[in-house]
């Protein structure tokens, strides 16, 4: 029988652990890197032009050399383009991942739903601008607004919500519908009051980052809603502009006022999707039930 | 209101396996039934098949008769909700809603199947918790979240969830498995309580829970390896301890097998 040894790691497990210590480190430095760099640009030339006139002004009648003006007429358009699409996509999103994980059980129809979402998952951003031209505009012959913008988005986030549902749905455990079964609770009943306000905050975490990667796209966007520089408080009336269009059209342009716009409407699109994140986290930490 | 149960020529099956075979019984009211025997042999499923929750499970199905006093369980126009309001259950391990209260995970059951007053379910709150012996430890804090407690709280609480809407029969499956021996005894005491005004069906895989806490002890063993699982025998509980009528059922309490 050998003795025991109870000494601490040997001089190589020590220089092991010590490696793998830093080798993590440095990863996530790495990982971090490119956020901090992003954040310090965007916050450092967004900042010249973050002002009241820009929050409070579109660029009606402001040429591309002109100082001054804002991006009013993209923020409206963007929260009623994004707003419109969440609309559409939240709930045909959840009610077909509750479909799927509380219905289906492997049923066909169960199975050709998964099919789509996974090839709608694919979809790039453009192909879902141009199949909104092609379908609204160009065949139904409606003109260009922001709706028809909210639908290339909603055909986006749709993919995004039934998937991120469907995983917070599977994490419900089981145990947790048979209790209710148990009561006599209906099955509709149950999946209202037990298994969505279990699943809830992930639901809301979920959503919350469809609605976020939407609203930066472009690409869909630009066949359909088009490109203004007026304020249209109307989706469903003619052209309208939105913020990452803002951003593509005062960039691609060369003078420093337009470009110090730009950056002003990247820096408003990012703290936007903060603030959704925020409240996501918000909405989150009250639904834990409350003290009497 | 607690009901006698009478099962006949009762077969379980998921999908195409056969899980339990021919079980007839009759369970009799405001009296605790326990069933014992070796792990696989269909106690679970048996219980489950009595208030229908069996066929929740995909591909699940049952045949033969059960009846509750004469009212078929499996006849035609039987809505399985509603068997299950009036045959409540309890199950191995505690598992009280996650996102409610105290408060509200014992109405929940009430308040699911749409009773709304305030007074009434403030009333039947406080008369469950007592029942389920956990009133004075939890009633400063009926707003705290129920998953908070400890684990022999929380399956009292669920009792208090399956007393609360007040079924005749209730059936517990295994319900202190998970449990330290102090909340066993608790929950010991509080079945000898219930049993006044509801028929109980108690799974255990503890005998001498077995023999403290039933009237009559039923012994269910598997028709062999790879069949189906059956009920040996039935009998009053002192019966099936001292002299049981079965060779399987003495070799199986005496820790020959099992
Ligand atoms: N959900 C299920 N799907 C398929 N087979 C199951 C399921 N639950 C139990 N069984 C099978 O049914 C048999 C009886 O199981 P169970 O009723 O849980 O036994 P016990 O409660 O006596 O331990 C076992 O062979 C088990 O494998
Ligand atoms: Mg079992």
């Amino acid at each position: 029988m050998s003795t025991v040894n109870l000494t601490g790691p040997s001089g190589i497990r020590k220089f092991k652990d010590k490696l793998a210590f830093v080798a993590v480190c440095a990863a996530f430095a790495l990982a971090v890197i490119p956020l901090v760099t992003l954040l310090y640009t965007v916050i450092k030339n967004g900042a010249k032009r973050f002002d009241m006139e820009f929050f409070t002004h579109s660029m009606n009648a402001i040429g591309g050399r002109d100082a001054g003006g804002g991006a009013y007429h993209a923020i409206i358009g963007t929260i009623e383009q994004v707003g419109l699409a969440s609309v559409i996509s939240i709930p045909i999103g959840v009610l077909t991942a509750v479909y799927l994980v509380e219905y289906g059980g492997g049923r066909r129809l169960a199975r050709i739903v998964t099919f789509f979402v996974d090839v709608m998952t694919g979809v790039p951003s453009i192909v879902s601008g141009l199949f909104v031209f092609a379908f609204w505009i160009a065949l139904l012959g409606f003109e260009y607004m922001g709706f028809a913008g909210s639908l290339a988005l909603a055909v986006l986030m749709l993919p995004t919500v039934v998937r991120a549902t469907e995983e917070m749905l599977k994490l419900v455990p089981n145990d947790l519908r048979e209790a209710s079964y148990a009561l006599g609770v209906p099955r509709w009943r149950t999946i209202c009051f037990v298994i969505l306000p279990t699943a809830f905050t992930g639901i809301i975490t979920g959503v919350m980052l469809a609605i976020a990667r939407v609203m930066g796209e472009t690409a869909p966007l630009l066949m359909t809603v088009f490109v203004t520089t007026a304020i249209n408080n109307s989706p469903f009336k003619g052209p309208q502009m939105a913020l990452p269009l803002f951003v593509w059209d005062q960039a691609q342009l060369p003078q420093q006022v337009a470009i110090d716009r730009a950056w002003a409407g990247a820096l408003t699109l990012i703290l936007f999707v903060m603030l959704l994140n925020l409240a996501a986290r918000l909405i989150a930490r009250l639904r834990k039930p409350v003290s009497r | 209101m607690a009901k006698r149960i009478e099962v006949s020529g009762l077969n379980a099956y998921y999908g195409k396996t056969r899980a339990i075979e021919d079980i007839s019984m009759t369970i009799e009211p405001r009296s605790v039934t326990a069933f014992i025997g070796p792990s696989g042999c269909g106690k679970s499923t048996f219980l489950r098949t009595l208030n229908r929750m069996h066929e929740v499970i995909p591909g699940a199905r049952v045949e033969g008769k059960v009846l509750l006093d004469d009212l078929d369980l499996y006849g035609p126009d039987v809505d399985p909700v509603a068997v299950r309001r009036v045959i409540g259950m309890v199950f191995q391990r505690p598992n009280p809603f996650p996102t409610m209260s105290i408060y509200e995970n014992v109405v929940a059951g009430l308040k699911l199947n749409g009773v709304r007053r305030k007074a009434q379910l403030d009333e039947i709150v406080e008369k469950s918790l007592r029942g389920a012996n956990l009133w004075n430890e939890v009633k400063d804090r009926l707003g705290r979240p129920g998953a908070g407690l400890s684990g022999g709280q929380q399956q009292r609480l669920c009792i208090a969830r399956a007393i609360a809407v007040e079924p005749q029969v209730l059936l517990m499956d295994e319900p202190c498995s998970a449990l330290d021996p102090i909340s066993t005894l608790a929950i010991e005491d509080l079945i000898a309580s219930l049993k006044d005004q509801y028929t109980i069906v108690i799974v255990t895989h503890n005998m001498q829970q077995a023999a403290r806490v039933s009237d009559r002890t039923a012994f269910f063993n598997l028709a062999g390896p790879g069949k189906p699982g059956r009920m040996v025998e039935i009998d009053e509980t002192n019966k099936i301890f001292t002299n049981p009528g079965e060779k399987a059922t003495e070799d199986y309490i005496t820790g020959r097998f099992g």
